[in-house]
């Protein structure tokens, strides 16, 4: 399938990506090159497949129990932050 | 003094259990070469050698106070995808920043546990995401191989380049490394090195910086199927923190190593036999079949019949599960922040400018099959093309215990030489992502150089929680082969 410039736009918007304008054109090629050398899965008869979603067999993952293992460590937490004060993350205003 | 550095990691032990040297010794030897090899080769982005040092002394106060564990004093190179504690780990992509983990991988605290240090980071694709190492934002490994006396620089591979150029020049004895579609085996297959990428879920992915969840699997470069199973050890096991870790017993890796094949069967599969695959990597194939039915393997053909769809699947199934693990990189909490009007803006602009060409394309191929809409036609139909992968090879290994195919379509090429089109890039891990698609363990060895000079690789498949036969197998070819051939250090 040929990707239009109008999809691309607004897959970035969804993924969060800006895209100079200039990258949109090229952008709208290169994936629709990717998706036209995908397109041949549909040859492939998946009557009655199940979906693989995971390539562990057998039984479902486990479920750990329900405690704090680790944490009451803000400092350590926060140490990467671009911006912290306090013990909180700083991020740009969210609700105006 | 022999040259330490050109030591295979299971006689550097041995050495150090003999004390014909010291960890500090040995330390030091591979300190020396990465600051004389890594301006040329770019293997490592980070040499961490006070922490070494350090490491090292330790170590050989521990192996004096016979405290030795089964690395102990052994340096190694760590792929910059593994956190470290307290050392810088990127990716090799310019969104994380200077970003220092506060904590540590469970795959290097295992080998670190087990006494080995580590001599630095290493160089990769961004988000382990290329064939080439070309998409770091370090700038791309150069191949400590050449072809003859031509000083055209080349690819070690991808994703693992550092990781399979610091093992091939002799800067570490051995190498962490990472595989989602090949990262392992074809830089291994590249530079003359062993790697293997063992079944989902031997290695704990807790600390590694994720890619595509359903297929990263952490595993060893070394410079023998030995070393690499003595790696492998060590890094493997379950652990509660990965859920998908598995709960299986670690069977001794090292003891599979040598192990006969006689009267085991080898399946040789009917599709890997691609178009227009060069006479050499044929001929190459032919003659690991060979090896294998002189140590008295059986041979089989078999049919993979869905392997010329693995790729096309895997770049649905890849770059969606990457979409998804990538959109924890908003700049709020880690790696650099850009800010703009507005908390779209800043999201926006902090993604743009922290991610590579590469990130980004899939990114958005990712997010378009995962959109409404497209879902049902692209993501779920590769999840049911991959369950028919899954069935072939279960299918196959009724009747075979090991599979033998080529590790790779080609020889290392040249950097630059295949960056202008993702597809044709994409064609490097035909052989090798079918094994990430299912699960199933494999190993690349070298078994040949081609007529330019370069090393060529085989690849041995196996059963789920089977490395043993895999390990059996590998060593054979191995014998046989008797690969000696290193890179002519040009950097010295």
């Amino acid at each position: 399938m040929s990707i239009d410039e109008k999809t691309v736009r607004k897959v970035a918007r969804l993924a969060r990506l800006a895209l100079p304008e200039e990258r949109v054109a090229p952008m709208a090629q290169e994936m629709s090159a990717i998706l036209a050398w995908i397109e041949q899965l549909n040859e492939v008869d998946v009557e009655g497949v199940e979906p693989m979603t995971s390539a562990v067999e057998g039984p479902a993952l486990p479920m750990r129990a329900d405690l704090v293992t680790e944490g009451d460590d803000p400092a350590r937490v926060l140490k990467n932050a671009p911006k912290s004060e306090d013990g909180f993350f700083v991020v740009p205003k969210v609700v105006e | 003094m022999t040259d330490l550095t050109a030591l295979t990691l299971a006689a550097a032990l041995d050495g150090l259990e003999k004390k014909a040297f010291s960890s500090a010794e040995l330390t030091e030897a591979f300190l020396g070469a990465i600051a004389q090899a890594n301006p040329a080769l770019n293997a490592y982005v980070t040499v961490t050698a006070d922490h070494a040092r350090a490491q090292a002394k330790a170590s050989d106060a521990k192996r004096a106070a016979g405290k030795a564990g089964p690395l102990e004093g052994a340096p190694l190179g760590i792929k910059d995808l593994f956190c470290t504690e307290g050392v810088r780990t990127t990716a090799c992509s310019n969104i994380l920043g200077e970003f220092t983990p506060t904590y540590e991988s469970t795959v290097t605290a295992n080998l670190f546990r087990d006494g080995a240090l580590m001599l630095g980071k290493l160089n990769l694709d961004e988000f382990a995401m290329g064939s080439s190492n070309e998409t770091s934002r370090f700038g791309p490994v150069v191949s400590p191989w050449r072809r003859g006396n031509d000083d055209a620089k080349l690819t070690p591979g991808g994703s693992s380049g550092g990781s399979a150029a610091a093992v091939s020049a002799d800067l570490c004895l051995g190498a962490t490394a990472t595989d989602t579609g090949g990262s392992i085996r074809q830089p291994a297959a590249f530079t003359g090195t062993v790697g293997i990428k063992p079944t989902y879920g031997r290695c704990s992915r807790w600390g590694i910086v994720a890619f595509a969840s359903s297929l990263d699997q952490a595993g060893p470069i070394a410079k023998t199927v030995e070393d690499s199973a003595m790696l492998l050890q060590s890094m493997a096991g379950h652990d509660p923190k990965d859920s998908t870790s598995l709960p299986a017993a670690l069977p001794d890796f090292r003891a599979a190593c040598g192990k006969s094949v006689k009267g085991m069967t080898i399946g040789v599969p009917d599709e890997y036999r691609v178009d227009a695959m060069p006479a050499e990597i044929q001929a190459l194939w032919d003659q690991g079949v060979a090896w294998l039915k002189d140590a008295g393997a059986n041979i089989k053909r078999v049919s993979l019949k869905h392997t010329k769809y693995a790729l096309p699947t895997y770049y649905i199934v890849a770059p969606a599960e990457a979409s998804s693990n990538l959109a924890r990189y908003d700049g709020m909490r880690y790696g650099a922040r850009v800010s703009g009007k507005d908390l779209t803006q800043t999201y926006e602009q902090t993604r743009a400018s922290g991610f590579g060409a590469e990130v980004q394309r899939r990114i958005l191929i990712g997010t378009y099959v995962l959109s409404a809409g497209y879902y049902d036609a692209y993501y779920l139909r590769a999840q049911k093309v991959r369950a028919r992968i899954a069935e072939d090879f279960r299918l196959a290994f009724e009747e075979v215990d090991a599979i033998l195919t080529p590790a790779t379509p080609s020889a290392a090429f040249a950097l630059g030489e295949k960056s202008g089109d993702p597809v044709e890039m994409y064609l490097n891990d035909i052989f090798t992502v079918t094994a990430n698609l299912a699960g199933l363990p494999g190993l690349a060895l070298p078994a040949a150089l081609d007529a330019q000079g370069l090393p060529l690789g085989l690849q041995v498949i196996g059963r789920a929680l089977d490395e043993e036969s895999v390990f059996a197998v590998s060593s054979a070819i191995e014998k046989a082969a008797a690969f000696k051939a290193r890179p002519g250090k040009w950097w010295v």
